[in-house]
């Protein structure tokens, strides 16, 4: 009898090939398409339109198509807590947490009711087997590499799963979906959050959800050099957007203090900082000790530190001094382009 | 081999339905309105079927209108009655399909008590005004039968200038037709609930009612519903409804049996499953509906393991199936959405077998331990 594996399918280029290279593997392939979100929403994988995508591709493929909805559970743990976050200043990454909460939770934990052992997905990674252990290895195109988004995996979740685009570069995977002839293989890749419509963006979305405050922006030494309509859209290192003139050096979002309802602005340089508090720091296998490379952004250039213990936590010290993380934001640690754990930066 | 337990979806073409409608497409094709000989062999198979239905339901042929199905016969059923004056109102369990346009029409909305009857007291404090009133026969998901004859009486008590609908979608094959239709001055019909295709209904409109065309255009159905007759539609339609009819008596005791016989099982072997609307002898719900609420399990996963076995049931509706939200028929009876998101709707048909039932009973159970197990 094949081995079952349920492969998420989101409606888009990736998960239809990842489904059927897994075919050609020789698995019983399940397809889900998880319906995550009910509001309004252009982008990401939750639209009608995508749901039907992905019908059809498993129509095209021969397997089966099912559809789980864990709405609930998504508003739990992705969308209110990214709301929470902007309004208390933090720069939350809502991918990193649909992956903790609901891809490599909720179902799982449904494959585990069915009696699948076997998980999968079209993320931009792969898997790789050391005598230490499983490992999130980067993804062969380094441009799509989504290893950063997977860094919460543990063991018992890596041993399970299935990530068969890990190999193969994003082009490749257009090609093989025109070859098979799937109807998804032009589809743009989905960008932005997928909860928030592209009209109206982050603003609108969050301002039908909580109330926003406008902010005075300061210099260094407190003067008031001008302003913005919402503090809970201001993200630390920002540049853009904040109407300061052009004839002023540039200069960065180099802190946000909600409790005075002050952003402050000043060259990058007032950014750095040698070392950064974590949170939620979790190991991909045993604690390991060393120096690590660590990614503090999607696609972002990997900073050299180590991660030491202070107090209850962990902070992270920078070999030299970089640029303060803005607090929500997920720091991973990276060796030999294996990912060995991650944790939330904090401040 | 299949075990198809989801008969309040829909329900397989009846044979005697089949053999009615082929020579429809392929021998008297022609448009019944039109007035070569062709197209007066294609209206008088229309006049014939609407006789037949008329008959069945005890109604005078005029006062059957051809639709495209349940949602068509209830949105005219409400929208054909009112104005910006006169509002609808209807029970908090009802279709959507009563319940959108009620709501679209800002009518009134009562509540039903616990087991899912309709609180009819509550017509007394509707305004006089009301256009119609809308109660179904039987609820689609959980079955409760409504005191249909009750509300008509507060209806004609309270509001004498206000029609009175009933929604009998599910009731064809299992309730009393004529008693429906003289308590009613509306009553919506969906052939694909027994045995008949998809795509056609009936609004029975009794002599009087006054309905505001919902589409204009050729003037068919004496200008009350224009469009092009689906002639295979309406012989498909009378012929199920007398194959239904005829086996009908004999049907909803056996099958009645074998329901309890379900529900009754699956209770012995999952002690803590809640069987929704529950009262004994089942006297309150529809002889085919087995619906329960399983704790701790989620709906979609028990769907998706009873497939596996090739039984096909419902977690609510079927146009709920998908919905974002718990099924409001639960909420308004009271369950939790804990509860709510573990439920299950297995609709027994005329042709369902005790072999099927125990299979049925079986396998809901192992699906049952088998996702709590994974749950600990």
């Amino acid at each position: 009898m094949k081995e079952q594996v349920l492969m998420a399918m989101s409606g888009g280029v990736d998960s239809s090939v990842a489904a059927a290279m897994l075919q050609d593997e020789g698995y019983e392939v399940i397809g889900v398409t998880m319906k995550l979100w009910g509001g309004d929403s252009d982008s990401g994988c939750c639209s009608i339109s995508d749901v039907e995508d992905a019908r059809r591709v498993a129509d095209q493929l021969g397997i089966e198509h099912h559809v789980f909805i864990f709405g609930d559970e998504f508003n739990e743990f992705v969308v209110d807590p990214y709301v929470q976050d902007h309004s208390d200043g933090r720069t939350p990454n809502p991918c990193v947490e649909c992956n903790r909460h609901i891809k490599f939770d909720k179902l799982y934990q449904r494959a585990d009711e069915l009696g699948i052992d076997k998980v999968a997905t079209g993320h931009h990674a792969a898997i790789e087997v050391t005598d230490a252990g499983y490992h999130i290895a980067r993804g062969a195109d380094e441009k799509k590499d989504q290893s950063y988004v997977l860094y919460m995996l543990d063991q018992a979740q890596l041993k399970r799963l299935l990530l068969p685009l890990g190999i193969t570069i994003k082009d490749k995977v257009r090609e093989m979906a025109s070859e098979i002839g799937l109807r998804t293989a032009a589809k743009a890749d989905s960008q932005d959050v997928c909860f928030i419509h592209s009209v109206g963006g982050r603003q609108k979305f969050l301002g039908e959800r909580i109330p926003l405050t406008p902010a005075k922006l300061v210099d260094e030494n407190d003067e008031a050099v001008g302003e913005v309509e919402s503090i809970e859209l201001v993200t630390l290192g920002q540049r853009r957007g904040l109407n300061l003139g052009g004839d002023h050096d540039r200069r960065y979002v180099v802190d946000i203090d909600r409790k005075e309802n002050k952003v402050e602005v000043g060259p990058k340089s007032k950014l750095l900082i040698e070392s950064q508090p974590l949170s939620q720091l979790v190991w991909t296998n045993a604690e390991v000790s060393g120096e690590f490379e660590f990614q503090c952004a999607a696609h972002a250039k990997t900073r050299n530190g180590r991660i030491q213990k202070s107090g209850d936590g962990y902070i992270v010290t920078w070999e030299q001094p970089q640029p303060r993380v803005a607090a929500g934001q997920s720091i991973v640690m990276y060796q030999d382009n294996l990912v060995v754990g991650g944790a939330l930066a904090e401040w | 081999m299949e075990y198809y337990f989801d008969s309040a979806a829909t329900t397989k073409l009846h044979p005697k339905a089949l053999e009615a409608m082929l020579p429809a497409f392929s021998e008297f094709y022609g448009n019944p309105s039109g007035s070569h000989s062709m197209a007066r062999k294609s209206l008088r198979k229309v006049d014939d079927a609407r006789e037949q239905l008329a008959e069945l339901l005890a109604v005078k042929p005029s006062e059957i209108i051809f639709t495209s199905g349940g949602t068509e016969s209830d949105n005219f059923a409400i929208k054909g009655p009112s104005t910006a004056e006169r509002k609808p109102a209807t029970f908090n369990t009802e279709h959507h399909a009563v319940l959108e346009p009620v709501e679209c029409l800002d009518g009134a909305v009562m509540p039903v008590d616990e087991s899912g009857v309709a609180i009819a007291d509550a017509i007394k404090d509707l305004p006089e005004t009301t256009s119609v009133v809308s109660c179904m026969a039987a609820n689609n998901e959980i079955g409760t039968l409504q005191p249909i004859a009750e509300v008509a009486a507060q209806v004609r008590e309270n509001l004498p200038t206000a029609l009175f609908h009933v929604d009998a979608v599910q009731g064809f094959c299992w309730l009393n037709m004529s008693e429906i239709t003289s308590a009613a001055d509306l009553v919506s019909l969906s052939a694909h609930k027994f045995g008949g295709p998809k795509g056609i209904g009936v609004l029975v409109s009794k002599k009087g009612c006054q309905l505001e065309p919902q589409l204009v255009g050729g003037s068919q159905e004496r200008g009350k519903r224009s469009g092009t007759l689906n002639v295979p539609g309406i012989v498909g339609m009378a012929a199920a409804a007398v194959a239904t009819v005829e086996r009908k008596a004999a049907k909803v005791s056996e099958v009645k049996q074998l329901r309890d016989r379900l529900s009754n099982g699956i209770k012995a072997s999952l002690p803590d499953a809640v069987e929704t609307v529950f009262q004994e002898g089942r006297l309150n719900i529809l002889p085919n509906i087995a619906h329960f609420c399983f704790p701790e399990v989620a709906s979609e996963a028990l769907i998706f393991l009873l497939e596996r076995e090739e039984i096909m049931a419902s977690a609510a509706s079927s146009c709920a199936s998908g919905a974002m939200q718990p099924s409001h028929v639960l909420t308004a009876i009271g369950y939790s959405k804990e509860l709510a998101s573990g439920s299950l709707r297995l609709s027994l048909s005329y042709e369902t077998t005790e072999a099927e039932v125990d299979h049925v009973i079986e396998k809901v159970t192992e699906s049952v331990n088998q996702i709590r197990k994974a749950k600990k």
